[in-house]
Formats: structure tokens, C-alpha cells, sequence
């Protein structure tokens, strides 16, 4: 899966391995139940029970479904989106008439024509979340989404810019070869700021790109910046967004280490746990530092990429520890699709 | 007047060096065609100031942002030496700093600088009216970091993290530290404003650190026994709470 919007212009269906949509789903059909719960209760005392009544048979169908849709989320995708739905509704009744058969002493025997309600409710269901994933699905629609992601690239300080043409206006006479060194640096850096980035690169290039831009804040500051690489146990082929850690370490940079005269240490641990990728980014942090909008700007920028790529399966927390501030981005771990 | 006729005495202030070593290139280029001489470096406010008061110079370059004490306050600072040379501000970008210097025109230098630039500014330097405090204050929405006194012919800093309280007296401030007492002239209203998120008023004379306000009393010391008073961390003597400054120990204890 490159993108959420691979598959340009037509209607999908949701990618039902996604956390965010599985949550969605659980949601949708507990609040359909508490409305039916509520409507056909006689008294508010009435309401839980009713509802955990109608639980028992709802659950079992709820899982297995997910189950199946999950495993057969790629395929279905693939086909029409009208084929789509069509199967995922026969699915979804399979999945009723299977539970119904071996669970039916959780609907009460005196009951006629239990099954056809039943399926009836399921469809009505089925339709209800499969309409919302659509309507959620223009909303989000890839020209809209688009539009957001590029207004959300990640830009560079100008001040970055500026400073660092000076450094090497500064080399040219006495270190022709490190100055040229860091044009090309620099080069490689606008090459991917200026690309189109709404796809999704691998860390291996991410931190490859983080690399070259923390050598040329090096050649500006010198021994005022040193910076703590753990990479060891990071999966080079995982996708990531690109621009993520690199602005976090800007960001580290420009208030972190410029404001003192001492040096400073960031650190930067990339690792991978189960099927998550964690970041984490530790910079000094100084009490009375200049306000930090700039940076809250910068974190909720990298926030909503994040969640226009994994949605609910992606985070980014940060924290302020005694004098260290420190960023954690968790995402979820996936490859190349080859 | 006769320092015109020998060469210009320069001093740069920059905290990257690759930026200085930058500027000393484009100085050596100019000397070919105007007698110029660097008098020394330096890589903060504070570091500058503390050169020029045994080395004078005619002439800052002198950086926005630099940590400890940025090239806006140490201009400010710089306006009470014997000697204060000219300022001419270098930036490579700060929207808010190059705005302010277009609305009063305020000589300054984009980086990276072009040879022609630094010519024409500094041939201009020796005609240059300083700059009031009033344009200098309004470059930057930053409180300053240090407040200065005039002591002996030296500029002395104090870091405002380090000052207890400030108490107007008939036309002087004066500034309490731990270690002693310095007289500013400025105003404690000017103070306040200026300092709001540092320092709070509990008494018409009175601004005390909020970081250092370890307890407030009641009646522990002769007057009217429902007086209220404030200790400080690193004070012994308590110093007032006026009547009407009283909601500001509401304030406290909420924290």
C-alpha cells in the first residue's frame, strides 16, 4: 500500500486491515445496538440489560467478520467497488446464517422468522457502514487529500537556507573540497524538499536524508551540536512518510542547540518493536526558550501526515523531561508491496 | 574627530564561526580599498560587550540570533559605554527583525553578504545617527535577558534570572540580587510591562521574581498585624504586599 488514495479517482472500499477502519466498524455496530437497545426497552432500568441481550448474538457475527474482511481485504479492493459491496454483504450474511445455526439458543426458540429479522439487521448494518467508509471516503477524497498533503509538506527554514549558503561562502577560499561536499548535501536535501512527497519513502532514505542535513548544521555550529545515532536495530526497507524525522531534528536544532553556547547532544533512536517502528528524538531543553509555536506548527503538521497515511495506527506524543525535550512517533510497520 | 582619518576599527559578533571567518574574508576585500582594522570577535551579546569595554571600535557587525544575549539587546546595552560604536545589524533571516528595520530604517546586512553591501555600509557608518532605545525596543517582542548599570565607567550585565526584585526608588530602580544591590534608570512601570512573565507587582515600589516567591505572611513583622509580606528563596528581609496587590497571593496559591 503506497498511499491511502493509491487507487486515484473511483470509490474503494475501506482497507478493513487498518486499525482506524476496524475501530470505526466495532463503534458503528455498538452504537447501532445501543439504539436498538434503547428503542426497544420499556424502561431506562431496561436499557443495559436489552442491550447486552442483544449483544450475545451481534459480537460472534462482529468478529468473525472482521476476520474475514480483514483476510480479504486486498482482494476485494481489487474487484469493482459495486462487486465489492455485493460480496461484502453475502459475507456478511454467511457469516449470520453460521452464527445463527450454531448459536441458536442465544435467540430465544419461541421466536418465528428469527433468522430473516436477523439478516435483516445485518444488512441494515452492512449498508449503514459501508455508506459512512463512503461518504468518509469523499471527504477524503484524493484531490482534497492531495491538496492537504501538499500544503503539509514539511518546509525548511529560510533561515536554514540563508545560514548555511553563508557557511560554505565561507569554505570556498580555505576548504574548496568540504564546501563542495556540503553543495552537494544540500543538493540531495532540496532535491527531496522540492519532490513530490505524498508518497511514502523508507527510513533507510529518511535517515540517509536526516544525515546529510545534520552535516551541514554541523559545518555551521561545530562542536556546539553533536548528535547520537541508534539505528541498529532499525528496518531500513519500513515505509515511512517522508520529511518526518528530518524536521523533528531541525526543529531540535533550532531550539535546542542554537539558543546555547554550550554543546548540546540530540539523539535519535530508530528501532523496531513487533510490528511497530518507533522514533524517538531527544534534544536539550531550556525553560525560558523562545516560545515554541514554530514547533507546535511543525508537530501537528507531521501529525496529520502521519494520519493521512495510517490513520488511527500512527502517533506522535511529546514530552518535556527534567532538561531533555523528547518526541516519540510510533507508526505501524509495513514494506514495499512487491 | 581626528579617529576619521585613521582606519575604521571593526568588531564582529556572530555565535557560528563559519559566519565570521565569512565576514573577516569580506573585511580583508574592502581594506584594499578603505583603511579598516577588525578589533576582535566575538560569539554573543554579552561576549561583545565584554570586548568593548577595553577595546573600542567604531563599528558592530553584529548578529540577530545569537543564545545568551541576542544582537538586538546588546545593541541596547551597547548605547551605555563610554564608547559606543555604530551598529550595523547582520541576519540570514528573521521576518519579524527585517520588517522593523524597513519601518525605521535601520541599517542591516542580509547574509549571505555581498562585498558591495558591506562597502556601502561601512563608508556610510561614520555619518550614522545612533539608534534611540524606543527603535531598538521595538525590533524585537523579546524581553531582554539582562538588565545593564552604568558602574565606574564600566556596563555591567545582570541576567534577570538572577535579580530577586526591583524597587522604584525616587528616580532610580534599584535591582536586587543575592550577592548585592545595583541602580538602574529606568522606570518600574517601563519594567513591568516588559517583564510580566518574570516578575510580579505586590506593592506600588515593589516587582518581585515570580520564580523566587517562596511564601507569603501574614503580620510578621511590627505594623498592622493583618499586613501581609512575601518571602523570597535567597532573601531574608520580607519585603510588602500593598492592600490592593492582594489578589496576586490568590493567584499563588491556585499554582
Amino acid at each position: 500500500m503506497k498511499s491511502i488514495n493509491q487507487n486515484g479517482h473511483r470509490d474503494v472500499l475501506p482497507d478493513f486491515r487498518n486499525l482506524g477502519v476496524i475501530l470505526r466498524v466495532v463503534l458503528i455496530v455498538l452504537a447501532l445496538s445501543g439504539v436498538l437497545a434503547l428503542a426497544q426497552a420499556g424502561s431506562w432500568q431496561a436499557v443495559l440489560p436489552r442491550f447486552l441481550e442483544l449483544s450475545a448474538p451481534v459480537q460472534p457475527v462482529l468478529v468473525l467478520s472482521i476476520l474475514a474482511l480483514s483476510g480479504l481485504s486486498g482482494w476485494l479492493r481489487s474487484l469493482e467497488y459495486w462487486a465489492g459491496i455485493v460480496l461484502v454483504v453475502l459475507i456478511e450474511l454467511l457469516v449470520a446464517s453460521v452464527v445463527y445455526r450454531f448459536g441458536e439458543q442465544f435467540f430465544g426458540g419461541d421466536a418465528t422468522s428469527q433468522l430473516e429479522r436477523y439478516w435483516l439487521f445485518i444488512v441494515v448494518a452492512t449498508g449503514l457502514i459501508l455508506y459512512y467508509f463512503h461518504l468518509r471516503n469523499r471527504a477524503l477524497s484524493p484531490a482534497l487529500t492531495e491538496a492537504r498533503l501538499q500544503a503539509l509538506q514539511a518546509r525548511i527554514r529560510p533561515h536554514f537556507l540563508f545560514n548555511s549558503l553563508n557557511a560554505v561562502l565561507s569554505l570556498i577560499r580555505v576548504e574548496p573540497k568540504r564546501a563542495e561536499t556540503a553543495l552537494e548535501d544540500m543538493a540531495d536535501l532540496f532535491r527531496v524538499l522540492m519532490a513530490d512527497n505524498r508518497n511514502l519513502s523508507t527510513l533507510a532514505r529518511e535517515v540517509e536524508l536526516t544525515r546529510q542535513y545534520l552535516s551541514l548544521e554541523e559545518l555551521r555550529l561545530g562542536p556546539r551540536l553533536s548528535v547520537e545515532w541508534h539505528t541498529e536495530n532499525m528496518p531500513a526497507e519500513a515505509l515511512i512518510p517522508p520529511l518526518v524525522l528530518q524536521p523533528l531534528v531541525e526543529n531540535a536544532v533550532y531550539h535546542g542547540i542554537e539558543p546555547r553556547s554550550q554543546p548540546g547532544v540530540i539523539s535519535i533512536n530508530v528501532y523496531k518493536v513487533r510490528e511497530e517502528i518507533h522514533l524517538v528524538l531527544r534534544n536539550p531543553y531550556r525553560q525560558d526558550g523562545d516560545h515554541h509555536a514554530g514547533n507546535k506548527m511543525a508537530l501537528a503538521n507531521i501529525r496529520e501526515r502521519l494520519a493521512l497515511h495510517f490513520d488511527a495506527e500512527a502517533s506522535l506524543k511529546s514530552s518535556i523531561t527534567e532538561e531533555a525535550y523528547q518526541v516519540h512517533i510510533v507508526i505501524p510497520y509495513r514494506k514495499e508491496a512487491r | 574627530m581626528n579617529r576619521h582619518a585613521q582606519a575604521l576599527r571593526i568588531a564582529i559578533a556572530d555565535d557560528e564561526a563559519p559566519a565570521r571567518s565569512r565576514i573577516r574574508d569580506l573585511l580583508e576585500d574592502c581594506a584594499t580599498s578603505f583603511a579598516l582594522e577588525i578589533v576582535g570577535e566575538a560569539a554573543n551579546g554579552c561576549a561583545l560587550i565584554e570586548l568593548l569595554q577595553h577595546t573600542p571600535a567604531d563599528v558592530a557587525l553584529l548578529d540577530i540570533r545569537m543564545p545568551e544575549m541576542d544582537g538586538i539587546e546588546a545593541a541596547q546595552h551597547m548605547r551605555k559605554l563610554e564608547d559606543a560604536p555604530s551598529v550595523i545589524f547582520t541576519t540570514a533571516y528573521d521576518a519579524y527583525a527585517l520588517k522593523a528595520f524597513e519601518l525605521h530604517a535601520v541599517d542591516y546586512l542580509v547574509k549571505p553578504i555581498r562585498l558591495r553591501r558591506l562597502h556601502d555600509a561601512l563608508s556610510r557608518v561614520r555619518s550614522l545617527t545612533p539608534l534611540s532605545l524606543e527603535v531598538l525596543q521595538s525590533l524585537t517582542p523579546e524581553p531582554r535577558r539582562h538588565l545593564s548599570v552604568q558602574e565606574r565607567g564600566r556596563v555591567l550585565l545582570v541576567p534577570i534570572d538572577q535579580v530577586l526584585f526591583l524597587r522604584a526608588e525616587l528616580k532610580y530602580v534599584t535591582i536586587c540580587t543575592a550577592e548585592r544591590e545595583y541602580l538602574l534608570e529606568e522606570s518600574l512601570t517601563r519594567l513591568e510591562q516588559e517583564f510580566r512573565d518574570k516578575f510580579v507587582r505586590v506593592h506600588r515600589s515593589y516587582l518581585v521574581s515570580r520564580g523566587h516567591v517562596e511564601s507569603f505572611e501574614r503580620g510578621a513583622e511590627g505594623g498592622s498585624e493583618s499586613a501581609w509580606t512575601v518571602k523570597l528563596r535567597g532573601l531574608e528581609e520580607r519585603l510588602p504586599v500593598s492592600r490592593r496587590q492582594q489578589h496576586v497571593i490568590k493567584e499563588f496559591a491556585r499554582i
